[in-house]
């Protein structure tokens, strides 16, 4: 990933330059993105910062091309081991009583058995909290993914009030050892370092993703209860045994379903009910 | 020109220069207890002014606000400045176009009030704001689609026709000023050079007047019943329970005008005693002020009736807890409370004559206010505290929403903020209409003019 960035970066600089340099005559093999072999001559070579800001923020906007996110959900699986919870805090600078990731004791009625449920933020096809911020820090990207810019954000937190899950969290203080990320150029991918008076949500790993690789949460379930893919492509990843599956096969099996679905906000995250459950929990296990 | 008709001028001329002074009394006197009451009021911004500092430094942490309650006592506020603000647009619009000539003497009274609810709304909505320094945001990044965008073009276009529907009126008043203020210190009197825009009263500048605010009064409607329709849609514009609602934006307009109804009565009555105008303020305006609360009661009950008997009926899951929490549950004893001693009550009482006189009704007023700023808080705080899913894996103070000490000091503030602005409004400028109650009194031009 990071060699194709950087070779395709020191093309648009041989393409538009207009200047002409100085040749050194020492020419550089590269690789391009399309798997061609060329030779540049050296002082057409600018090194890129790799301290810098992962990615450019504007290009976080956009969303990675040919990709729409979808999260299931096997709510059977969930053993309430709160790994996904503990890593998104540590990767995310939040404080314990600051939620990405939320594991909720669920109980749909007297008759039914309760059940651990983890709550990310759904990534609404259809996002509430998209329409009502006023300075568009919060936007919907074309990857399905919902993101904040929290140095756009004004803090006027009407999207927390707008989202039916309860899904964003605010910065009531100064964020969690600020000192430490101090000198940390702001990725608006990770949503780090998070600002005093800004919101703060899920963002599906999406520095993850550009790196190819599964959500933090995802990748962090010791019991199998996540999978993540592209929706577009029909497959998902299982974050613990690696195994990739069909989703729609996945989807229609299980009988699986969306949050309120009635309030037509789409999520991209979906549930599979908690049939054959490896645990019952008793009511009363969080201090809710 | 006969002798009799110089004499019938001059009697004229005399009453005309009586009432001036009358009007102007509260320029040319300031007592010790006048004074006491501004220290108060700056005493109570400080505070307020040292706790918004304290919370810039610390963040909104500094408040009982958290993730779950994510909005609280300075919301509440802004919707109920908002909702105070209204008043202006009833007294001097609402009234005036249906030729009611009773509430000339209150016009400008309700006015100030307007302006002052809105500056402070517009103070208490930055204070609400967990980045301040960003406010230059929504100038540069504004998106039409959000309603907080909507709310600052409707509540800031409110508030140039507001001031205008203050200023217009007054500037006869203020040409009276640089006439018979002379002995005022030179900025004042350079105030009044500069406000007076020239005028000399001439037949042609009256009806320049009267027509720019037969303008603005008719524009101010709409844009009145716009603001606080616009506020209560950022509520009605979500899901959740208890703000998913289509009757939110007329159910806020009553209210609005209720509680703007009630301030015009408390103010009136103390700037009547505190300034002798019981020619101008008469017991008839308390009586007929205290008809018009009663029926902006009455619809506002009716809209009461609407919101929670409706949802009530049907107790959806969802709705349910919300409602369950109002009528029977945590908030019950507050809601009970607002809903008969601040809208019931009143409506039984002011139907009698005697509780229309200017201090009882000054004291239901009062009740009605507080009880109107208590029914916001329920407006608030309530739908947060019961979102869709189980609030858990948060400390047990998430569950509840008790507003700080700072958050309180910061809210008095803001109200003490509009006392400020009317008191000192009162020692620069004639509260009571000098110009109008002269004409509806009978005086010409001519007489006011050669005074």
């Amino acid at each position: 990933m990071g060699t194709l960035a950087a070779s395709s970066g020191i093309l648009t600089e041989s393409c538009n330059s207009n200047v002409k340099k100085q040749e050194s005559g020492q020419k550089i093999k590269l690789l391009t993105s399309n798997n061609d072999l060329v030779e540049v001559d050296s002082a057409y070579i600018s090194t890129l910062n790799k301290d810098l800001a992962p990615n450019h923020n504007s290009e976080s906007r956009k969303g990675l091309p040919g990709k729409k996110f979808v999260l299931v959900v096997d709510l059977g699986k969930c053993k309430n081991a709160r790994k996904c919870m503990d890593k998104c805090e540590a990767v995310h600078q939040l404080r314990p009583d600051q939620h990405h990731l939320n594991v909720l004791l669920m109980k749909d009625s007297e008759h039914t058995a309760p059940y651990y449920m983890p709550k990310h933020c759904q990534h609404c096809d259809n996002p509430p909290c998209v329409k009502v911020c006023p300075v568009d820090a919060t936007f919907k990207r074309s990857d399905g993914i919902v993101l904040i810019d929290n140095e756009r954000c004004i803090g006027c937190r009407f999207c927390i009030a707008a989202c039916p899950y309860s899904a964003r969290s605010f910065n009531w203080f100064e964020p969690k050892d600020a000192e430490k990320y101090k000198n940390v150029a702001y990725d608006i991918e990770k949503n780090v370092p998070q600002k005093k008076g800004t919101v703060t949500k899920c963002t599906f790993s999406a520095d993850c993703l550009r790196d190819g690789k599964l959500p933090y949460c995802v990748s962090a379930c010791p019991n199998g209860v996540y999978y993540f893919g592209n929706i577009y492509e029909d497959a998902v990843t299982n974050g613990t045994s690696g195994e990739t599956v069909l989703l729609s096969e996945l989807l229609t099996k299980n009988s699986a379903y969306r949050l309120m679905e009635d309030l037509g906000t789409a999520p991209s995250v979906f549930y599979l009910p908690p049939k054959d459950r490896t645990l019952i929990p008793e009511i009363g296990d969080t201090n809710s | 020109m006969t002798d009799l008709y110089r004499k019938e001028i001059e009697i004229q001329k005399e009453q005309f220069q009586d009432l001036v002074t009358e009007l102007n009394a509260p320029l040319n006197r300031t007592g010790s207890s006048f004074k006491i009451w501004i220290g108060f009021l700056l005493l109570l911004i400080g505070v307020a002014g040292f706790m918004y500092i304290r919370q810039l430094k610390y963040g909104l942490g500094t408040t009982d606000m958290r993730d779950i309650a994510s909005w609280g006592l300075y919301i509440a506020d802004f919707v109920f400045l908002i909702a105070v603000s209204l008043v202006g647009s009833l007294i001097t619009a609402i009234l005036k176009l249906s030729n009611i000539k009773w509430a000339t003497p209150l016009t400008r009274i309700a006015e100030i009030i307007a302006v002052a609810a809105l500056f402070s709304a517009l103070l208490i909505i930055v204070v609400d704001m967990g980045r301040p320094d960003r406010l230059w945001h929504i100038f540069v990044y504004g998106r039409l689609q959000s309603p907080i965008v909507w709310d600052i073009l409707v509540v800031n276009t409110y508030l140039v026709i507001s001031l205008l529907l203050l200023y217009i009126p007054l500037i006869p008043d203020i040409a009276l000023l640089r006439k018979t203020m002379g002995h005022k210190p030179n900025w004042q009197q350079k105030i009044y050079k500069i406000l007076s825009l020239g005028w000399q009263g001439t037949e042609e500048q009256f009806r320049i007047l009267d027509l720019s605010l037969k303008v603005l009064m008719v524009v101010i409607i709409p844009v009145a019943l716009s603001i606080h329709t616009v506020t209560s849609w950022l509520f009605a514009s979500t899901l959740r329970p208890g703000w998913d609602s289509t009757i939110f934006g007329p159910y806020f307009v009553a209210g609005a005008f209720m509680v703007g109804a009630a301030t015009v009565i408390v103010t009136m009555y103390f700037v009547r005693e505190a300034y002798k105008f019981k020619d101008y303020i008469t017991e008839e305006h308390f009586n007929l002020m205290g008809k018009l609360l009663v029926l902006t009661s009455l619809v506002y009950l009716y809209f009461n009736l609407n919101e929670f008997m409706v949802p009530a009926y049907k107790m959806k899951s969802g709705e349910s807890a919300h409602i369950l929490g109002l009528l029977v549950g945590e908030y019950s004893l507050l809601f009970w409370s607002v809903q008969i001693l601040g809208m019931m009550l009143p409506i039984l009482l002011l139907v009698i004559r005697p509780f229309r006189k200017p201090k009882p009704l000054m004291i239901i007023s009062v009740v009605v206010v507080i009880g109107a700023f208590l029914k916001r808080f329920l407006i608030v705080t309530p739908t947060l505290l019961h979102p869709f899913l189980p609030v858990q894996n948060y400390p047990e103070s998430y569950h509840h929403y008790n507003p700080t000490f700072s958050e309180m000091m910061i809210t008095v503030g803001s109200i003490a903020g509009i006392a400020l602005v009317i008191s000192l409004f009162i020692k620069l400028f004639p509260i009571i209409p000098v110009y109008e109650t002269a004409h509806e009194k009978g005086f010409s031009n001519e007489i006011i003019n050669n005074s």
